[in-house]
């Protein structure tokens, strides 16, 4: 071995600078190629995890056939899904047609390249990052890349030919823009909060403040959640694939492979809204109770706790999606659009304006940012989330299923659906 | 070489090559068996009743503009509230911190203004009916 070799072998690097350039290299492509095998795996899972707590919610089995417990039901529905025929309507414009599912795919998963999933790794080559690319824009970023989701579905329902997908296609759009808006609104106080785009950091000053988001701007949690359900064409706001109305809307005329192509990217925008939320609101990949983790790279153990850990909080989120779907009915449309647009939008204003004033008047009394600082923040979000819900309770503002009848008969309906639950409960007895 | 776009890119050839394998593998093993019924526009079994491509509610075109109008609306808030700290600073900030004394009004008394007019606009839009779905 030639003396040069062996010195650079020998060579201490610095485990917290970045590393070379070859290290590098190599890191992104194992992380790369083992974090789409697992957010295909988890997709895969999240379509059978759907049904199954479906069935459970409603006290029936569920897949049960394929392998023990219907494990292998997701690569059975694959299989299916590549062996099954491929329908190209003649009346279809063809390259749109084929171009549409693709166009919904790939944005869907290129968007986790910029989550953190847990904390950097002191590696012997120097300080590895556990993000695809951190780029400096990062929450920039995802905002840019989920707003491209809306073309996939657009064309695909104007492509089809069909009247449902068309609808669909329509309702789509228009729901996707007018949250869109609510969804960017949403996140102005948690960068006021964090000054830095960049997600690690974000991460970090939940950290510093010793409480995560969800308590220090509580308010901006309910938007955010709010505007991820209507971004996902998740129920309550499933109105682009109402299955009652439209058939399953935009992707009506679609088979076999190019369905799945749909249907995986709205799974995988569900499981990164799930990582977003755990990201921006719910600490991340933080370790409770422990410090070496924000100040630089760690050790492999720890990187494979903070890991289990936003990976927990992912998963309890994509939980939390399928319980909503059980939970709450269909919005009509004209709700869909009032709560966009006349109830989340003028909210997400006066919010922004409420933290930057607390922000500025947290400062001028001089406190440092530590424990007191987010209790404070805490306690003004609790009020606002009081008075927020006590103006929503009303009812007023979106119109409910009743809200064109006479007050006078909408009385006397009630009194006589009164009389009636007496009478049956009478009955009962 | 700056590094820092690489992954994006060689993320984006990934998951495009991914998409065009997925659909060109269930081309290549599927059976296709065509018939002039299944080749209609699928509405629940009726007979489809004229061309899809009809004139569609106003309505969405209004949705489109507005969205237009508030989304750059959000994208001029986004620099302020990254910025907000040294904004409301009078003097540059120290470790993060703002002097004792030094708070400065300017960033909230901006985005205030910013805000207000951007009320206007949004009551007039609200009281002309373009955000009424019925």
């Amino acid at each position: 071995m030639s003396p040069s070799l062996s010195l650079a072998l020998l060579q201490v690097v610095d485990r917290q600078a970045p590393a070379e350039f070859w290290p590098w290299f190599v890191a992104t492509l194992v992380k790369l190629v083992a974090l789409f095998t697992i957010y295909m795996i988890v997709v895969a899972y999240t379509t059978l995890a759907e049904r199954k707590v479906s069935a459970w919610m409603q006290d029936r089995y569920g897949p049960n056939r394929v392998g023990p417990r219907g494990l292998f039901q997701p690569l059975a529905d694959g299989l299916k899904n590549i062996m099954k025929e491929e329908t190209l309507p003649p009346y279809a414009n063809k390259v749109l047609f084929m171009l549409a599912p693709a166009m919904a795919f790939i944005p869907a998963m290129i968007l986790w390249a910029v989550i953190p999933f847990a904390a950097p790794w002191a590696s012997p080559w120097g300080r590895i990052e556990m993000q695809l690319a951190p780029l400096p824009i990062g929450l920039l970023f995802v905002i840019a890349f989920s707003s491209l989701g809306v073309y996939g579905i657009v064309l695909a329902g104007w492509s089809s030919n069909n009247k449902y997908a068309l609808l669909g296609g329509l309702r789509s759009s228009a729901q996707m823009v007018s949250y869109e808006i609510s969804m960017g609104m949403s996140l102005i106080p948690v960068l006021l909060v964090a000054g830095n785009v960049t997600l690690n950091e974000i991460v970090n000053q939940q950290a510093s403040l010793h409480l995560w988001n969800v308590l220090t701007l509580g308010v901006g949690f309910f938007l955010y959640t709010v505007s991820a359900f209507a971004e996902t064409n998740r129920l309550p706001f499933d109105l682009p694939e109402a299955e009652s109305e439209l058939i399953t809307g935009y992707h009506t005329e679609y088979s076999a492979m190019k369905f799945s192509l749909f249907f995986i990217a709205e799974y995988a925008n569900m499981l990164t809204q799930s990582a977003m939320i755990a990201t921006l609101f719910f600490g991340g990949w933080d370790i409770p109770f422990m410090r070496a983790d924000n100040v630089g790279a760690v050790s492999f153990p720890l990187v494979l706790l903070s890991f289990a850990i936003m990976f927990a909080k992912t998963l309890f989120f994509l939980f939390f999606f399928i319980w909503i779907r059980w939970t709450l009915p269909r919005f009509r449309y004209d709700q869909l659009m009032s709560i966009g647009w006349k109830v989340l939008l003028p909210i997400a204003l006066a919010y922004i304006v409420i933290v930057a004033g607390t922000l500025l008047a947290l400062d001028a009394a001089g406190l440092k940012r530590d424990f007191v600082y987010g209790a404070i923040l805490f306690a003004v979000n609790a009020v606002l989330a009081v008075v927020m819900f006590r103006i929503l309770d009303r009812g007023r503002i979106v119109s409910p299923a009743y809200g064109r009848l006479d007050p006078q008969e909408l009385a006397r309906l009630r009194s006589v659906s009164r009389a009636r639950t007496h009478l049956t409960v009478s009955a009962g007895d | 070489m700056d590094r820092t776009y690489l992954p994006i890119l060689l993320l984006f050839g990934f998951v495009a090559i991914n998409a065009v394998v997925m659909v060109g593998l269930s081309h290549l093993t599927m059976r296709s068996r065509p018939s002039p019924v299944k080749d209609q526009p699928y509405e629940s079994g009726i007979p489809p009743l004229g061309d899809a491509r009809e004139r569609f509610s106003v309505k969405f075109y209004m949705v489109a503009m507005l969205f237009i109008i508030f989304d750059i609306e959000t994208v001029f808030m986004l620099p302020w509230s990254v910025y907000y700290r040294q904004l409301s600073c009078a003097q540059p900030l120290v470790n993060g911190v703002c002097p004792a004394g030094a708070v400065s009004f300017f960033g909230l008394g901006e985005m205030i203004v910013f805000i207000l007019i951007l009320l206007v606009g949004y009551i007039y839009v609200w009281k002309k009916g373009a955000l009424q779905w019925d």
